[in-house]
């Protein structure tokens, strides 16, 4: 579905007379593999490199060395530039800079009128979105009198409006409160459990990673692990490396583990530090 | 409170007027502020001012909200009518000292182009008050459409007027944090002369502009990344119908724009 080989990108910032005074890593050889349906999580620090990798998957920027592929379009074929930006949607991270509509239903619509969708099928597609977000109570609405989780749901509904194959979601809840953080995750788990989307979550919170089958760790702009949740979580000491919390539980059973107590390593939810606890 | 402000100055109710297809509001409009240029007589102000009071009837909105646009030209409207008064030297003299002179020909001529320009700022507000801001912006495109045959970019200047009208309130509401933001570091916005006052907008301006350049950045980036190409082959969820009602306006507006040019013909005061 989403593939990378050896991908490469520097920022290059040149002085006035157009020389190159400094280049900026940002990407380093970055092979990445996602399969259709699945729910992959990028992690990493600021300035890890992980917005702009997802940059590279909608070709609003195109890698300085190697390939990124979208099914099987390379991403820096101008020819398909529209098909891949229709085939992987991306929601952003301030959910007030990419509402392009007055009314929700007409943001939702902006996607499907650019690529041209018939006026009827335009509709049909609204309205299936705003269910799959659960945003079609607001409508009619202004964006600007709603939350910030309802605006980011917009956004993505904007997104599923376009019919994609994989969404893209570039920190979409940094600038929420934790109900409205809960609120988008709990919107785009449906999306990949129900819809079979294929989705890439790029975070810095750990507690929204805990639900991906896959997890990848980023750190100045390489990939340092890779695996589930569960086999990453039990890397404790790694993570704190490289500047990421773990979720609380999961600390808590790592330095119980460490006072003796017998527990198996990843822990990711309460429920199971209970069971494992009782059962020990 | 700030984000309560709601821009343009649409009024809110169910009216024919409410109902027609923007394009007719628009044609509408500007049929009415040419007929106010091609008449002189009374007989045509009276069908004007008919014409326009049965469309305000109709729009059900009230006639306070109407005089409220006219606030903002009063000052250009009393200087149009003093250099009417003053300036026009033909016609019986009424009024003879120093360099005044003032004539029955002034006089009539400043007072027909008050009620112009009166008319005309009541018709235009009319439209305003009864169209919703996005109706307004598709009604443009799609009656400015034949310009893009010289070039003209129609789509791309409705595409930003509907982009600015969504950014207003969310720009408002910046300004409001970053005052309050700059308050507490000490910034005063409210002592001092008018210059002072102005140099001490700086402080509030600069981080405004760096912001909304950002959010343009943004917005540019989401926009493309929901592959806005452009109006080229872009179809629309919601496009304009003319109804039974634009047939009745259109119809209504003919018979206006007879009764104007019959109007024309009584030459009553010249």
């Amino acid at each position: 579905m989403i593939r990378t080989a050896k991908l490469v990108y520097d920022y290059i910032k040149r002085d006035e007379e157009g020389n190159v005074e400094e280049v900026d890593r940002a990407v380093d050889h970055v092979d990445l593999d996602v399969e259709k349906g699945d729910f992959v999580a990028i992690l990493g620090h600021n300035g890890s490199g992980k917005s702009t990798l997802a940059k590279h998957i909608n070709a609003i920027l195109v890698p300085s060395e190697g390939t990124v592929w979208i099914g099987d379009m390379d991403t820096r074929d101008e020819g398909h530039l529209w098909d891949i930006r229709q085939s992987a949607g991306m929601v952003f991270q301030n959910p007030d800079n990419q509402i392009i509509g007055t009314i929700v239903e007409e943001d939702v619509g902006f996607g499907p009128e650019n690529m041209g969708v018939p006026t009827k099928e335009i509709w049909e597609r609204v309205d299936e979105s705003l269910k799959a977000v659960g945003m079609t109570a607001y409508r009619h609405h202004s964006p600007n009198k709603l939350s910030g989780g309802q605006k980011q749901r917009v956004a993505i509904a904007g997104v599923v409006a376009m019919h994609p194959k994989c969404i893209i979601l570039d920190e979409p809840t940094a600038m929420l409160d934790p109900n409205g953080r809960k609120e988008v995750i709990r919107t785009i788990r449906a999306l990949n459990q129900v819809e079979d989307v294929t989705v890439l979550l790029i975070t810095h919170y750990m507690e929204e990673v805990v639900y991906a089958d896959k997890v990848v760790v980023m750190d100045e702009g390489k990939i340092v692990m890779r695996g589930t949740p569960r086999e990453i979580f039990s890397r404790v000491d790694e993570l704190k490396q490289y500047r990421l919390d773990v979720p609380q539980v999961t600390l808590l059973a790592h330095e119980l583990k460490k006072e003796g107590i017998p527990l198996p390593d990843g822990i990711l939810s309460i429920d199971e530090l209970v069971n494992a606890l009782c059962q020990s | 409170m700030i984000r309560d402000i709601t821009i343009g100055q649409y009024y809110p109710v169910d009216s024919p007027i409410h109902r027609l297809d923007p394009r007719t509001k628009l044609i509408g409009t500007l049929t009415f502020i040419i007929s106010l240029f091609l008449f002189k007589s009374i007989a045509g102000y009276l069908v004007a001012t008919a014409f326009l009071v049965t469309v305000i009837r109709l729009s059900k909105v009230p006639f306070k909200f109407m005089v409220r646009g006219l606030k903002a030209i009063l000052l250009i409207l009393i200087i149009a009518m003093l250099f009417n008064v003053l300036l026009i030297r033909d016609g019986n003299v009424l009024f003879d000292k120093w360099f005044i002179r003032i004539t029955d020909q002034g006089l009539y001529t400043a007072a027909f182009m008050a009620v112009r320009l009166t008319y005309l700022v009541i018709g235009s507000s009319v439209m305003t008050l009864t169209t919703t801001p996005n109706d307004l912006t598709d009604g443009l495109e799609s009656v400015l459409g034949p310009l893009k045959k010289i070039h003209i970019p129609v789509h791309e200047i409705a595409m930003m007027m509907s982009i600015a009208l969504r950014f207003i309130p969310i720009l408002l509401e910046e300004t409001d944090k970053i005052m309050k933001a700059q308050i507490a570091r000490g910034a005063d916005f409210e002592n001092g002369n008018l210059i002072q006052k102005a140099k001490n907008m700086v402080p509030l301006l600069v981080p405004l502009f760096i912001s909304a350049f950002r959010r343009a950045d943004d917005l540019a980036m989401a926009m493309e990344a929901r592959c806005y190409h452009g109006g080229e082959g872009r179809t629309k969820m919601k496009p304009l119908h003319y109804g039974k009602n634009d047939a009745g306006a259109f119809v209504f507006l003919l018979i206006y724009l007879a009764a104007i040019l019959a109007a024309k013909q009584f030459w009553i005061i010249v």
